[in-house]
Parts: C-alpha cells; structure tokens; sequence
C-alpha cells in the first residue's frame, strides 16, 4: 500500500518545528508502524534528507521508549497497543497519516518526534520503592500475599512508562503513571510501612511537572498496558489519608 | 523522601520543574489546597454541596404544578425553618453562606487547576485530536461552569431581588415565575442554561467518586448510571418550568 | 598471558563462604571514598548500582536510554530460576548447578555456576521484598513452574513479563540510592571508550545522545553491565539499540574476549514476515510446556494446518526425544527445527516457520486455562502475525536471542584490566556454550546484587588514599581525541549506503555461517567477506545530520563498526573451535544421529582472545576447565 504522511519535524529543543509530507510506498501490511518509518528514513537517507527522529527500543511493546501520536492519538488508533506493536493492517492503500511528538512542557521535544520523559524517573526516585537494602530481604514466603492483591498489584505494576497517559491526557496530567507505580507497591504488604510517605511525596513531584487530573478517562483509553483509572482513584484516597492522618514526617 | 533536596542532574536529563515551587504551611488543610489534589477534592466537596442544593431546588419548585399558594406557602416556610430557635430566615442565610463559600471555593478552585493544566501543556498539539475517552461534558466543563455561573447571576437578579424582572413582587413566587417565563427569551435562557448545569453535573456526578477516591470494581459501572441519572432529573425537571409557562401548561 | 580464574580453594559448597571471608574489606566510613562507575541499568547494572550505593560507594551509573528502565533486561518473558525447592520436588542447590552445567554442553566453570546456584534463593528474596509481584498460590504463597527442560519447578514467574518486574525493582532500588545522592544517574550517555592508565581501568568517555556532547568520567573501578550482543546478526529478538560496544572498547584496551562463538538461538519467535523487518519477537519458551511442535510430513504441504491430518505430522521433537519431547534444551529444538526448514519441511508464506499446536492442549485443559496461562502472549502474536492462535497454530522459527560469550571475568567477575569489571550477560561466565531458560534474570541480579559488591572491595581496598587520575589527565584527553576522531570520522565519510543496510548485510552473513550450524569453508568465506564488508563501509556509509544533536544514525553507525570486528572474531573463534558444544554447532563435528558432538580432550576450556589492531590476527590465551563435581558426558534429552 502507499500512504502519505505528515510528520513534525524539528531540529532541536529550542527550534521551531512545522510538518513535512512525506510517502510511503510498497508498505506491507505485515510491517509494524515504526518499520513502515524505517523504510521511509532510508528512502530519506538515499535521497540526502536527514531521516526522522523517532524513539524505539524492543519493538515488542515492553521497553516503553517509543510513543507518538498518530492521528491524534495516543500511539494510534488501536486499543491496548504501543506504537511499535500497531501493524500496517490497520491502514489502508491511499489514507493519509499525520505523526506529532507527545507535547507537554515536562516531556520537552529533543529532535522530531523524540521527546525526553526523564520527570518520570525524578517521580520514582521521589518515592516509588520500597527500601529493602540487598540482603536485607527474609524469605521469600514468609509473608503470603493474598493472590487477589498480587494481581492487582501486577496490573498496576504492567505500566510501561511510555507517557501515553500524559500524552493523551488534556491537560498533560501524569495521573495514570503516578497511579500505577503508587498502587504497584501501596497494594502489598511489603509496601505498607512507607505507603503514606511515599503516595505524599510521588504526588508533590508529579504536581511540580505536570498538570492535573479531571477525570476524562482519555489516559486509560491510550494506555498501551490497559491500566485502570481506577488506580487513580486509589492514588486520590491515599493522598488524602496522608494529609488527613498527618503521617507525613517532618524530617525533611 | 524528602523533596527539598535535589540530587545533581546531567545534560539531557535537567528537565526543570514545570510548575512554580509551592509553598508550604504546617496547616494541613491549607497544605492540602496546596495541591492540585486538594483543589479537586474542594470542587468534589463543593460540588456535592451543589447537587444537594440544585435537587432539593428543582423538587421545591415542582410545587409549581400544584399551585400558586402551595409553592408561595413553600417559599415562606423557606424562611421560616428552625424559627424560633433561629431568627427570622436564619437557615436560608446559612444556607446562603454556605453557598457562595462554596462557590467561591469552586471557582478559584478550577481557575488555579486551569491555569496549571495550561502551564503542563503551553504547545497545543498541531494537528487533530481525536478523542477516545473524552465526552462533550468532560471537555465543556469550564464552559458550562462559565454559563451556569452567569444565569446564577441573573438568575438572582431575575427571581431573588427581582432587578431583571420589571412585574417582580416580593412574596409572590408563583407570580413572579409566570411572569418571567412568559418572557421567550428569558425562557430560551433558563432551558439553554440548565441543559449547560446538566451536562455540567453529568461530569461533575461521575468524576467526584474518582476525585474522592470512592471506588470500588463491584460499584463501579453504578457511578456511571448514578451520574446520567442525576443530571437528566435535575435538568429535565428545571427545564419543565420555562417550557410549562411558554405552552401555558402553568399560567 | 597466563589467566588466573582466581578460583577459591576448599570444596566447592564452602569456596564463597570462604571467599567472601578472605576478600579485603573497605571499612564502611571509607566507602564513600571510592568512585565506581557502573554502566549499563539493566538487571545486572541496576542491581549492582542499587548495592554499591547502599553499601556506601560514590556510584556513577550510565544509561543510554533516556531512563534507566528501558534496558532490555525488561523484554525477559519465561521467569527466574531459584533453587528453593518450594515444591518439593527434589530441587537443591546441587541440583541447579548440575543442571547449569550440564545445560551449558560443560563449558563453564563449576565454581562460578555453584556460586550463581547459591544465591539463587536470596534473589527471590530480595525482589519479594522490593515488591515484584511474582505470580502466587490462591494460598498466598510463591507458584512455579518448570521451565526450558527442567525436571523441577523452581522457575518464578509474573506472568510474561518477569523481567520486566524484575528490571523494575532493581530500578526502583537504584532510584532510591539517586534521591539519597548516592547514585549519580546519566541518562541519555553512551560510553563511547574505556580509559586506562598504568594498565588499570580508571574511566570511560561518553557521548551525550541528545547534545552530542563528549565527555570523561574518572572513578576508582569500572563495572561494565552492557548485555549481549545478539544484535550482530542485525536480526534477532534483542531491542534496537543493543550493541557490543561497550565492552568492544574494552577490549581494544586490553580485556580478554572469552568464548565470542557462543550464541544462543531461542527456538521459539516469530518467523521473519518481510525483508524490511527489523527485528525478530520472541515467543516466551513456556508455550512449550503446553505447545507440541510439528512439521507436515510431506514437503512443500500447501494446505492449511488444520486440515493435516494427524498422521500426515510430524511431532519431531517427540519422536526423536522421547524422555523431554517439546521440553528439549534451546540449542536443542533450534537445530532440529533448522533441519527440518532445510529438509524443506518448513511452513509458512516463506517457508521459514515449523508449527507450535496448542490444539491437544485446549482440548484437554480448556481454552479459559490456556488463556489465562499464555494469554498475553497469544495476544502479542495475533497482533503482530494477523493470526488467532487459538484457531491456528503458531508459526516459529528460531533467532538469535541471547550471547553466552563476552568479557573473560575472573572468580571476583574482574576482567583481565584490572579495575575493569562485567557483569551480566556482559561477561562469559556462567551458561557455558549454552544458557538454560530462566538463568538469564538470575545470573544478571546475582552479579549485582550479591556478587560484584562482595568482590569489587577486594581490588578498592588497597587503593585506599589513592585518587583516579582527573579528567584532564592525558589518557583522558587523548581517549576524547578517539572518541572525537571516530565520530567525525564517520560524519565525514559520507557515502552512498545506509547504515542499516550495512548491517543487514553483516547480519545475514553471520547468520548464513556463523548461525546455528558452522563449518570450516563458511566461516572463512565469513571472515572474508566481513572483512570486505568492513572497508566499504569506512568508505561508503552514509550518516547524514551533525555530531551536536540527537542523531540515531551516527549512532547506529559507531555501533555497527564495533559489529564489524566482533563479528569477525566470532567466526575466528567458532573456527578455532573444532567441536561442537551448546549453541556452537560444527558440523565436522557431530554424531550419526545429527546430535553435537564435542571434543572434550582439546576443548574442555575457555577460548579469551586478545586485541591486536583491527587486521592483526588476535592472539588466543586458555583457560583450562576443571570439572570435579559434574561428570562429563554426552548431553541425552532421548
């Protein structure tokens, strides 16, 4: 199939971007997207046109490096799926696609397509662990983790790290991400001791990059992992606990 | 886990907080409101102080239907509950207060979240979005906050101090109703901006389980239902009035 | 050279024990006075870098990517081994290191693998505590399941995304030693050289990716955790930006390249659907618990799966391997599923798939059970082939997934620099010729988490007052003037080929001769033909854009370089190499049955090769190995 693409694209932090159209040709419907992008930048490197910058890793949806928004959409049109496990199938001969960054003042662009997304580590590093210095750890089964709450805790703790959530999300919120990293490890026991702290401290540095969270729901519809909202709402109660108890302590 | 002290960062990795530093205060629920987590849960609050306050409103006035003295006996009594132990319209002032508090709080509330929303994201995507999750009501929140705060204000103007209404007589609920409808414009209004407070609540209703962290996976889809429930009543019936005078169904 | 494996003495059970009592220690309020600089974040970095920093060392930890979480330790599916013996069913320490051993075709050293064996069990400790959800009984308590042809369930698991669970912990640990100021986190900054002075390991050059800026970076020890590199053969399940750089700087400056020939192929990924297709997706190898693996019987069999009778199949791992059947080691399945591709027996539009058939499994245990054991693989393959593998059975291929050689380390994982050390699949030490499933995660996190930060005080302690040299002494700038020189070096070529072409075609002539079957006539051709490659592509590569910013194929290009001459040594070695062992198949050297056959009389060591410059042959030093506790023997899976 041949396809026409409009893509940003922008040569540095401080430049001003704009769209190019490009097409693609003899694409395959067996091709991932970002194949589909692979065959494009070579064509652009035969011809002497510096390929597109786009960010991508495992290709197998796991790594969390690629993300872009196709069509205003977060990583595409189909449900569940990071860019680099969208399939050409889901286009057709002749359609026209237009490909932006993910835009928000915490993911600033670097070159094209490629964004930096480190404020999610600096929310990790806040307080998404629990400390457990090596050989510090008892054994493994000595406490029994209700089967129930370890999936739970899995669904949450499945979230790539992409930034589809903030991408997607209409007011640049990091609420999924937070959500999912706060519930990974507030739904354990082994989590427990540090819970309010931790829920206290990943917010306030998620709300010194990012905006806030009116509940449209757009973060999980783009969430390559297919996290629940519902982690939010756990996110919400936790924060408000903290307060409410004052469990925060004043040792800072 | 401090968050005052700030390890060394390298290069591409020196992305600067986005947002101004916060203050903070050893009052708690100052400290709260601090965040925007806190502002939501202050519109969560307030806006449940709304809903109790437009349903009890739209259910008083369906006395309208049954008659000129019930509904005028109903704005009386209004003023007269708890009396003697309180004074004169003491409850309504009350009520009054808690009101505008809420308001005020309501407003800035989403006022300051707005501003932050745009500082998170100050480039607007260049193309197309196109929208999954998203509704009409979710994205038209501050619009039909926007509409719904003007008509309270001429609302009160209207059926309150009757300024905007020429035939006002204190006293005279019922009157003052049918003479206001019998306006088209004024009617036209009433019914564009309680279709606004609808879809306004249809939002508001469902988003304040999640705002509030009340969830739960047995209850969940119920939240959606509670919320279409809830506005559609309170709409619908609100809209009833200005519809009922124009077709002379109350006159 | 002489190597010495400084390998404790004692009986094997005690020789860590020991080991750990005779390492000099550096007292705890001098451990902020050493540097490490840990590069790579992966299981083996992050681990490592999360240990050193509690324990009190000045880390510097160094990622490409632009968080430390996207190493490619996360793509890990099937799970973690641990000698635990939770089910009872006769797994020991003893056992798990038998088994290592004798997974690895016996080419790795017993005291190493008896050590990984040991602190297996505080792996799934340590990541309990930090909060990896592994998979449980309704009970509350660990499930595991048996794995890549292991007789016992000592395989932990959380669901098909283990070491991403596990990645993600030794992440969070380390995130928690960057907000105590103890962990010094660059992201976005490749190592580009390993700098040495008076022949010590004392820093590492990087190239920051989104600036372009170059820089130097000095600490009293250098801890490589870069991975594998599988991405060699340009096709393969690795990310994109795997690569061998890291440790191929180390080894022009000195470090001994141990057992390069040693590629696994993972029998179970996806078949290769275009010639544009840039990487190959790995099929976690668990399906072959419940999968069998078939070919029609009669070549070049047009018709649809379902409509081949049973009969008319051939279930020839079944049939050749009776006591394992579809549960045979990787190296195993991988060659005989080659067979049958050459035999002309393969499926597929292409030709190049041989069938993976849950049929008999649904059928007997129900779909709902298949789905909730497999399901989000059986998603990731619909997705990406178009086809319902619940209705049709898979199609798969093998693919070069994981490298058992690397960096020649030593007992305490120290390289032949001293000061230089790897970890991870990095090093060469522990999987022999051949990794058994679920021993990946478990070797990488034992290096870093109990491992490395036992050892490394051993060689700090004596360099107690003495400072690394600074980043303007002259191995630092003139190792800047390389780094420089090869960047702009390869801007200024400006050719006519991409630089992924290039590597497709490296790819495709490691994989012709240097794949799952090798022999004497092809890897010369290899070699030659590499070689050629190599010169055209230092005059014809084309790397558009500018060295200051963000460019993906400046970077690709040094990459690919590196690839150039480690692919080269790879065919040298399996050449040297005249038996067949694990992932390593000769086929001079087989037995009738078309089954390895190795020569443990002239083979039975490591191979460690050393730098001599770009067209000199590399010189060969040995490392003989000594097998006391497992007795050598032709691996049997019939």
């Amino acid at each position: 199939m041949d396809l026409t693409l409009k893509v940003w694209r922008q040569d540095g932090p401080q430049d001003a971007g704009r769209f190019e159209t490009y097409s693609a040709e003899s694409i395959s419907e067996d091709m991932s997207f970002l194949e589909m992008l692979d065959v494009v930048n070579e064509r652009l490197v035969e011809e002497g046109t510096e390929p597109i910058a786009f960010d991508s890793d495992c290709r197998e949806g796991i790594c969390g490096t690629c993300g872009l928004m196709i069509d205003g959409q977060a990583h595409g049109p189909q449900r569940a799926t990071a860019t680099c496990q969208l399939h050409m199938r889901s286009y057709r001969d002749g359609d026209e696609i237009t490909i932006e960054p993910w835009r928000a003042a915490a993911f600033p662009i670097m070159k094209d397509l490629v964004v930096d997304r480190s404020p999610f580590d600096r929310i990790v590093e806040a307080g998404g662990f629990i400390t457990a210095p090596t050989g510090s750890a008892p054994d493994a089964n000595l406490i029994p983790v209700p089967k129930e709450d370890s999936d739970l805790a899995f669904e949450a703790a499945a979230c790539i790290g992409c930034g589809a959530c903030v991408a997607a999300c209409p007011n640049g919120a990091a609420q999924l991400f937070t959500a999912a990293k706060l519930a990974h490890l507030n739904l354990l026991p082994q989590g427990q001791p540090e819970r309010y702290q931790r829920t206290e401290a990943m917010v306030d540095e998620m709300e010194s990059y990012f905006g806030s969270c009116t509940n449209h729901g757009e973060c999980q519809a783009a969430c390559p992992k297919d996290i629940s909202i519902d982690f939010i709402a756990l996110l919400n109660r936790d924060y408000g606990k903290a307060k409410f108890s004052g469990r925060r302590k004043r040792a800072d | 886990m401090s968050t005052t002290q700030q390890p060394p960062r390298h290069g591409t990795q020196a992305v600067p907080p986005v947002q101004p530093p916060r203050k903070r205060t050893p009052l708690w629920v100052v400290d709260l409101y601090g965040s925007a987590i806190g502002k939501k849960y202050v519109m969560a609050v307030t806006g449940l102080v709304f809903m109790g306050y437009v349903l009890s409103h739209m259910i008083g006035n369906l006395k309208l239907y049954v008659g000129a003295s019930e509904l005028n006996f109903y704005g009386e009594w209004l003023r007269e509950i708890g009396y003697p132990a309180l004074p004169h319209s003491g409850l309504l002032w009350l009520l009054r207060i808690v009101l505008l508090a809420s308001l005020v709080l309501h407003v800035h509330a989403s006022w300051s979240l707005t501003r932050m929303n745009r500082r998170a994201r100050p480039q607007r995507y260049q193309s197309r979005r196109d929208y999954i999750a998203a509704d009409f009501a979710g994205r038209t929140m501050r619009w039909t906050g926007i509409i719904v705060l003007a008509f309270i204000a001429f609302h009160l103007a209207d059926l309150t101090f009757g300024t905007a209404n020429p035939s006002f007589e204190p006293g005279d609920v019922y009157g003052n109703v049918v003479a206001s409808f019998s306006r088209w414009p004024v009617a036209l209004l009433y019914v564009v901006a309680n279709a606004a407070l609808g879809f306004h609540l249809y939002h508001g209703a469902w988003s304040l389980f999640q705002t509030m962290g009340w969830n739960n996976r047995r209850f969940n889809h119920w939240r959606r239902y509670f919320a279409v429930a809830f506005a559609l009543i309170v709409a619908v019936g609100n809209v009833s009035f200005p519809i009922a005078v124009v077709f002379g169904i109350v006159s | 050279m002489q190597l010495d494996a400084k390998i404790p003495a004692g009986p094997i059970a005690d020789k860590w024990d020991s080991h750990r009592f005779d390492v000099k220690l550096v007292n705890p309020a001098n451990k902020r006075k050493f540097s490490v600089i840990v590069v790579g974040t992966g299981l083996a970095g992050a681990s490592a870098a999360a240990t050193l920093g509690e324990l009190g060392y000045r880390v510097k930890a160094f990622t490409f990517h632009d968080s430390p979480r996207r190493a490619h330790s996360i793509a890990a599916q099937g799970g973690i081994n641990a000698a635990k013996n939770y089910h009872n069913d006769g797994d020991s320490v003893f056992r798990l290191f038998y088994d290592t051993v004798k997974g690895g075709d016996y080419r790795s050293r017993e005291a190493n693998v008896y050590r990984l064996a040991q602190v297996s069990g505080e792996i799934i400790d340590q990541a309990t505590a930090q909060g990896v959800p592994f998979a449980r009984e309704y009970g509350g308590l660990l499930d595991n399941r048996s794995f890549g042809g292991a007789q016992v369930s000592r395989t932990f698991y959380a669901r098909g995304q283990t070491g991403q669970q596990l990645l993600l912990g030794a992440y969070q640990a380390m995130a928690r030693q960057v907000h105590e100021g103890s962990v010094d986190l660059h992201t976005k900054s490749e190592m580009l050289d390993l700098v040495t002075e008076g022949g010590r390991a004392v820093g590492i050059v990087t190239r920051d990716l989104g600036t372009g800026e170059i820089s130097s970076h000095s600490a009293h020890a250098v801890v490589l955790a870069t991975g594998g590199y599988s991405n060699a053969f340009f096709l393969s399940t690795n990310a994109k930006a795997c690569n061998v750089s890291a440790i191929w700087r180390a080894h022009r400056k000195g470090a001994l390249f141990a057992n390069p020939c040693y590629t696994q192929i993972h029998p179970t990924c996806i078949p290769q659907s275009d010639d544009f297709q840039s990487k190959l997706t790995l099929m976690s190898e668990s399906l072959r618990n419940d999968g069998r693996i078939w070919v029609p019987v009669e070549a070049d069999d047009e018709r649809p799966p379902n409509e081949i009778a049973e009969d008319e199949r051939d279930y020839y791992l079944e049939r050749r391997y009776p006591a394992f059947g579809n549960l045979v080691p990787r190296d195993v399945a991988s060659r005989a599923a080659k067979g049958m591709i050459d035999a002309g027996l393969g499926i597929g539009p292409r030709r190049n798939g041989v069938y993976l058939d849950f049929a008999t499994a649904i059928g007997r245990l129900g779909r709902d059970a298949i789905e909730a054991k497999y399901g989000n693989l059986f998603e990731m393959y619909a997705n990406i082939t178009g086809e319902d593998p619940y209705a049709v059975p898979m199609r798969i291929y093998p693919a070069p997934h994981y490298t058992m050689g690397g960096l020649w380390v030593d007992y305490n994982l120290m390289t032949t620099v001293p000061g230089l050390y790897a970890i991870g699949e990095a090093n060469f030490s522990d999987h022999g010729a051949n990794r058994l499933g679920a021993s990946a995660l478990m070797q990488g996190l034992a290096d870093g988490y109990f491992v490395l930060p036992n050892t490394i005080s051993d060689y700090l302690a004596p360099l107690l007052g003495v400072q690394p040299p600074p980043t303007d002494h002259p191995a630092f700038t003139q190792a800047v003037a390389d780094v420089t020189g090869r960047v702009d070096g390869l801007l200024a070529v400006k050719g006519t080929r991409t630089v992924d072409w290039f590597h497709r075609q490296l790819g495709k002539i490691l994989w012709d001769y240097c794949g799952m079957a090798r022999n004497r006539a092809g890897l010369e051709k290899a070699i030659s033909e590499i070689r050629a490659l190599r010169e055209e592509f230092q005059t014809d590569v084309r790397v558009l854009g500018g060295g200051e910013t963000l460019n993906l194929s400046l970077e690709r290009a040094g990459r690919v370089a590196d690839f150039f001459e480690l692919g080269e040594l790879m065919c040298r070695d399996a050449l040297y190499r005249e038996e067949s062992a694990g992932g390593h198949f000769r086929e001079e050297h087989q037995t009738d049955e078309g089954e390895a056959l190795r020569d443990d009389d002239r083979f039975a060591h490591v191979a460690a090769w050393g730098w001599n410059g770009p067209d000199r042959d590399p010189s060969l030093t040995v490392e003989q190995l000594q097998f006391e506790h497992v007795k050598l023997a032709q691996r049997s899976y019939k």
